[in-house]
Formats: structure tokens, C-alpha cells, sequence
């Protein structure tokens, strides 16, 4: 089953990526669409868009989840469950459903605004959704909002894999709280830690519902991820399969890249 | 300083939880309002419930993008599970040679994105069409296929079968019990949490999945939950209320069984880190 639905695709994807033409008359050009990758403006935009999630909220999303997990395992903290189950709630939304929400949250006469001016946050509303700048934020905040729970549940039941005594011992060396969140927390659950980071990488680099659905890729080109500039390139616009196909692959690589890299960060030699 | 701490941390706590919870509330709220209620910020519930539900079921086709949503979600869950802990069962008790560079192969399918299948696939099922129409192209079967078998349910159940005690089949197969007649009758009922926790996931995904239904099916009768509320959050004259009542229903199935199934997902979810 494997092997039908993932990799005869992406043999298929790899024949496709040195085809061009429209729709089904496809014919052989060879590395033409590789040439056309790097000067295409829209493929630019939307790689760096999705280069720009990537690298700013995947370490907001750890760096917070790690601390919320760290406050929450606290034995003694009172509403522990309820906290919990709060964080790890946006979990069960669908992502069509919450970004259809967000979408109206960050309207320019959204409530988030009328929140911002209230509290004279800010001198005039964000234009949240139509500015090139904001508009990429109210992505971020959303994925943040959605993903941060889902990845604090692995360290929570990580952290109760470590044994107490050892922050006893800290304690007892006179070690603060910081010393001992990036002394111990952090190095024992660097496992845990690479298997979400990596698994957020993946997630990002493939992001499609949130940014199709809140923006639609705009204002211009400047929220457009990599996934729908594919899905434009083959649905929307005149069907291009076989550019479609090379794009596509520049996501695998991609993501073969940041996986080595991360790996290589956390000197994991398993 | 430690009373300072203390205060710190309830209050960080108290404003994550009221982040994460806002939307929910906000949501719920909406949708018993009137839209106009709702576009300009009315945090207060209203009267409107009735109305926005009458007016749901005469213009938003909800009912049969529930039943697609139901028939793809409970069909999928069932049988990748089933497919599912067979292979993860079969990767940690069988020994055999090769194991380990199949079970990597598998892995690596994890990595490929979605994006990077998604046109070959599509062309796949289109000549699908053209000798079994039932399994092609706009069909409900062809929204299920390609996410029946995932790499990371099978790591998922090999990772939670490390725990299983292997003298459990010994007993079994003196009992003269057949190799599957120990799957089905010891493995399944004593693994009933790792099942919990993956059809926990696997229900999640398919209810949410949006791409590849986007991309396969066509006709508006077959269209599932997620492509009905993108399709009513971009229309020209939204009317908010409805919107938020359409999307709280379709939340619910997924926070039901999240609640329900609570201790049960976070044990598996811890099963599959160890």
C-alpha cells in the first residue's frame, strides 16, 4: 500500500518533473523546468514565505511548549488538568475550521483590533490580512496557536519519564530554575525535542489549509506557501503537471535538507 | 521570590489557557447570533441559535457533508487500524533479515509531502476512472485510499508493541491457537489504549483532511465537511452566524471523542515517545 500511494507517485512525480505542456499533452523538455524554478518570481515568493514560518515559529513553538510542559509538570500546581486540557484544546479543531475563524478574529474590524484599540495597544487598527507584513504574523499566530499543545503533550510525558531526585540534586547544588530548565530539561528530553522539531519542520514546509483559507496566499504573493503554489500550478491556473512535479520535489529536498540538518544539530548518532 | 514565581506562573498559565480557549468561546458564542452581531464583535450569546440553525439547514447542505465526512472518517479509522497494527505487530514480533531496511524504507515515506503526490496521484485515480468509475475520480473510496496505510500508525503500533509481553503468544500458540487467532485474541484486547489513541489520531486526520478532498472530489453532493466550511468562509454574503454554527458543528465530533477519550490518548501518545 505503501509503495502504491507514496513512492510509484513520486517515481511518477520525478518522470513528470522533466515534462511541461498543459493538462494531458505533456511532452519531454528535459531540465527546463529545473532552469524555469529559479527564475520564477512566484516560486521565490512562496519559498521564501514558507522559509520565513519555518524558521520563526518552529522555535517560538518549541522554546513555548517546552516551557508550558515545564510549568505544567509541577506536581504541586493547582488546576493542572484543566490547564492542560485548555492548551492542548485547539488540537481537535480542524485546520479548514480554525483558520476560517482567525480569518474573521484579524479582520481589519475583527475583534482582535477592537481588543488592540481598546487597551490603546496600538494607535489605529492593523490592517492584519492586507498587509504584506501582518498578514504573514496572523499566519504564524495561527499555526502557534494551533501546534503548541499538540507538541507540549510529548514533552509532558517525557518530562515525567525524568527521575526528581536528579532536580533535587540541582537544588541542593544550588542550581536555578534556569540553570536547571537548560542544564537538565532541555538535554534529557533532546530525543523528544528532535522528534517534534522535525516532525513541525515537515508540517510546515508542506502548509497548505491555514495560509488557503486565511489569506488565499495574498496581499500579492506574500503569504503563498510551496503546497499551494503547487496546487495552483496544477488546479487553478492552466494544469501544468509536469512544472508542478518539479516544484514539488524542491519540497522533498527541502525537507531532506532541514531533516540532515537537525539531526546533525542535535549530534543524535542513532 | 518564590511566592513571586508562583504568581508568575498562574498568571502565564491563566493567559495561555484564555488564548487557546478564546476562539472556542468565541465561536460558540457566534453562533447564536445574528450576523451582523457577529462582524461587529458581540461577545455576549444571543437569541439567535434557532434562527441561524433554520437558516443552516435550508442553505448550507450539511447534512449529506456530514455523511460523507461520517462514511470517510469511520471506514478509514477502521480498516488503517486494522492494516495498521497488522504491519506494526508484524515488524516487532517476526524476526527476519531484512526488517530493518523495510521498516526504514517506511519511514521514509514520512517524509515525502503530501504536495509531492498530490498530481501524480490525481492522475493515478483519473485513469482509474476510465476502467473502475466506482473507485475513480469524485468518489469517496478515492478520498480514503491514499490515507489508509500511514507510516507513522504502523511506527506508532510497533513503537506501543515493545511493551507487549511476548510470552503472551508463546502461551497462545501452546494453546494451539493460529498465528492471527493470537492477533485477534490476545494482541487486540490487551493493546485496547494504543487502539484508543490511534483511532484517536487517524479519526482527527481524516474528519480534517482538506487537500486531497479539494482535489478529488468535484460534484458538490460529495463534498465533505472541511471543503463545505471553506467554501461558505469565502463566499461573497457570509452570513457569519451560520458560519460559526457550521463550524461548531463539525467541531463536535472531533472534541466529543477527544473528551471521551482523553486518558486514553495521552497514555498512547506517551507509549509511542518511550
Amino acid at each position: 500500500m505503501i509503495s502504491i500511494f507514496y513512492f510509484y507517485p513520486m517515481i511518477q512525480a520525478l518522470i513528470l518533473s522533466f515534462q511541461s505542456g498543459s493538462g494531458t499533452n505533456l511532452s519531454f523538455v528535459g531540465l527546463s523546468n529545473y532552469k524555469r524554478v529559479f527564475t520564477d518570481p512566484t516560486f521565490i515568493a512562496a519559498f521564501t514565505n514558507t522559509f520565513i514560518y519555518l524558521i520563526i515559529q518552529v522555535p517560538i513553538m518549541i522554546l513555548l511548549g517546552l516551557f508550558l510542559s515545564v510549568l505544567l509538570n509541577d506536581p504541586k500546581l493547582k488546576f493542572r488538568s484543566f490547564f492542560r486540557i485548555a492548551i492542548f484544546l485547539p488540537c481537535v479543531t480542524s485546520l479548514v475550521a480554525y483558520s476560517v475563524i482567525f480569518k474573521d478574529l484579524f479582520a481589519t474590524n475583527g475583534i482582535i483590533n477592537k481588543f488592540l484599540l481598546q487597551f490603546s495597544l496600538v494607535p489605529e487598527a492593523i490592517n492584519w490580512l492586507a498587509d504584506p507584513f501582518w498578514a504573514k504574523v496572523t499566519i504564524i499566530i495561527a499555526i502557534t496557536w494551533r501546534w503548541t499543545g499538540y507538541n507540549m503533550i510529548f514533552y509532558l510525558s517525557g518530562l515525567q519519564n525524568i527521575d526528581h531526585s536528579i532536580y533535587e540534586a540541582a537544588k541542593i547544588d544550588g542550581a536555578s530554575s534556569f540553570q536547571q530548565f537548560f542544564k537538565i530539561t532541555i538535554p534529557m528530553l533532546k530525543p523528544i525535542i528532535l522528534f517534534t522539531s522535525i516532525t513541525s519542520t515537515i508540517g510546515t514546509l508542506q502548509i497548505f489549509d491555514e495560509v488557503m483559507n486565511i489569506t488565499k496566499g495574498g496581499p500579492g504573493n506574500s503569504t503563498t506557501s510551496i503546497s499551494q503554489y503547487i496546487y495552483n500550478l496544477s488546479f487553478k491556473y492552466t494544469p501544468d503537471f509536469g512544472y508542478a512535479a518539479t516544484v514539488s520535489y524542491f519540497v522533498v529536498i527541502a525537507i531532506v535538507i532541514f531533516a540532515a540538518l537537525q539531526f546533525k544539530l542535535a549530534g543524535d548518532k542513532k | 521570590m518564590k511566592k513571586i514565581k508562583r504568581i508568575f506562573t498562574y498568571l502565564f498559565l491563566t493567559f495561555a489557557a484564555i488564548i487557546s480557549i478564546f476562539p472556542f468561546f468565541w465561536m460558540i458564542v457566534s453562533a447564536t447570533n445574528k450576523s451582523i452581531d457577529v462582524s461587529k464583535g458581540k461577545l455576549i450569546p444571543g437569541s439567535h441559535l434557532v434562527e441561524n440553525f433554520k437558516n443552516l439547514i435550508e442553505t448550507v447542505d450539511i447534512v449529506p457533508a456530514l455523511t460523507n465526512s461520517a462514511i470517510i472518517s469511520v471506514s478509514t479509522t477502521i480498516l488503517s487500524l486494522i492494516i495498521a497494527s497488522l504491519a506494526g505487530y508484524g515488524f516487532e514480533i517476526y524476526q527476519s533479515k531484512r526488517k530493518d531496511i523495510v521498516f526504514n524504507i517506511l519511514l521514509i515515506s514520512m517524509m515525502i509531502p503530501f504536495a509531492a503526490l498530490m498530481v501524480p496521484l490525481y492522475r493515478m485515480f483519473g485513469s482509474i476512472s476510465t476502467v473502475a468509475p466506482f473507485i475513480g475520480m469524485d468518489t469517496l473510496v478515492a478520498v480514503m485510499l491514499p490515507t489508509l496505510t500511514t507510516a507513522f500508525l504502523i511506527f506508532f503500533f510497533r513503537q506501543n508493541t515493545k511493551m507487549f509481553s511476548k510470552e503472551l503468544i508463546e502461551a497462545g500458540r501452546i494453546d494451539g491457537l493460529s498465528e492471527l487467532g493470537i492477533f485477534f485474541r490476545i494482541y487486540m484486547p490487551t493493546m485496547k489504549t494504543t487502539y484508543a489513541a490511534a483511532a484517536i489520531i487517524t479519526f482527527m486526520n481524516s474528519w480534517n483532511n482538506y487537500l486531497w478532498p479539494l482535489v478529488v472530489l468535484q460534484s458538490p453532493e460529495k463534498q465533505t465537511i472541511p471543503l463545505l466550511i471553506s467554501n461558505l468562509g469565502s463566499s461573497y454574503s457570509p452570513d457569519y452566524g451560520v458560519i460559526m454554527l457550521t463550524i461548531v458543528i463539525a467541531t463536535l465530533p472531533t472534541a466529543l471523542i477527544f473528551f471521551l477519550m482523553q486518558k486514553h490518548f495521552v497514555a498512547g501518545m506517551m507509549g509511542s515517545v518511550k
